[in-house]
């Protein structure tokens, strides 16, 4: 039952951001109710001796979580790839969130952006998780690259939809069914979640849906639950859904029955 | 020299990167410094020659998605 992101194996198969909580007592109860093993954090500019970045650390030190970093905000190849770099210093970690933002509004990933920082970094010993869309060329070409991971929207961030474009993920899912593909981004409602899990999705990330929630903690668990059931489900093997009905009760036997005629 | 240090002009006497991090404050150890969008490993902070309107960035782990 364990997911495997560049060799290492994980339990839990819901990863979540550590931005927007109304505290960070929250935080770190929500993070841990959401038995996440995985979180991802960014990296900002500090002022001198305002130890903000201390603070929020020593939160994520004491969870015993493995760290993502991302890029989030970057919107050169130039930028993503400088800053994945200080993120590797920082957190002595190669993995990197790989986000390049091609449109201010949506923050749609600038996928061709994307996949030349993808190349840079990769051919740099990074491990990339590149944030793009559901669209099967760009992953593709991420996956020729030597992308093991992919992570494509499920909608816009912190738009809460769900799964916006549902065949496309269903493709890529049928298409690259040896990556470990992560719905990320987009996922309002747990059922969101499971949704993503039941098409067979190895993992999703998720931020907003928890911390801007009105009892975080108790959503960080909803989606915990969510994942579990979809992914359950996924591996039972789900029915084809059918046009017509048919009867799950026997009917032979039925009571006061008349052969027609 | 003048350098740009997290996008601001500053008026500095250090000549390295670990002069500057102490001439301007910086307490503790855990960020990370690029010079010209190039990382400077912690390592090498003590040797980092600056030069006159280098860009230095100083960051640290923040809250992310």
């Amino acid at each position: 039952m364990a997911v495997s992101f560049y060799g290492r194996s994980f339990g839990s198969r819901l990863l979540v951001g550590t931005a927007l909580y109304p505290s960070p007592a929250l935080m770190q109860d929500a993070i841990a109710a959401s038995g996440a093993e995985i979180v991802t954090v960014s990296l900002r500019r500090e002022a001198a001796g305002a130890k903000a970045g201390d603070a929020f650390w020593s939160i994520i030190r004491a969870l015993g979580v493995t760290v993502l970093p991302n890029t989030a905000g970057c919107r050169s190849v130039k930028e993503a790839v400088a800053t994945a770099e200080l993120a590797r210093e920082l957190f002595g970690t190669p993995w990197i969130k790989l986000e390049v933002v091609g449109d201010d509004e949506t923050l749609q990933p600038d996928v061709v952006g994307l996949v030349e920082a993808a190349a840079i970094l990769l051919r740099d010993g990074f491990e990339v998780f590149p944030y793009c869309t559901e669209d099967l060329t760009v992953a593709t070409r991420l996956v020729e690259l030597g992308c093991r991971v992919v992570m494509p929207w499920g909608a816009p961030i912190g738009s809460g939809q769900g799964l916006a474009n549902r065949p496309a993920l269903r493709l890529l899912r049928a298409r690259l069914p040896d990556v470990t593909l992560v719905v990320d981004a987009g996922l309002g409602a747990p059922s969101h979640a499971a949704d993503a899990m039941e098409l067979g999705f190895d993992a999703v990330l998720l931020n907003t849906a928890i911390a801007k929630a009105d009892d975080p903690v108790a959503m960080a668990r909803a989606f915990r639950l969510a994942v579990e059931a979809g992914r359950t489900g996924h591996e039972a093997g789900i029915m084809p859904a059918r046009e017509f009905a048919t009867p799950s009760t026997p009917v032979v036997g039925t009571p006061f029955w008349h052969a027609a005629g | 020299m003048v350098l740009r240090v997290n996008g601001e002009p500053r008026e500095v006497r250090a000549e390295t990167v670990a002069g500057l991090l102490d001439e301007l404050g910086y307490e503790g150890g855990f960020f990370a410094v690029a010079v010209n969008a190039a990382v400077i490993r912690r390592t090498t902070w003590d040797e980092a020659k600056l030069s006159d309107g280098d860009e230095i960035e100083i960051v640290t782990p923040r809250q992310g998605g």
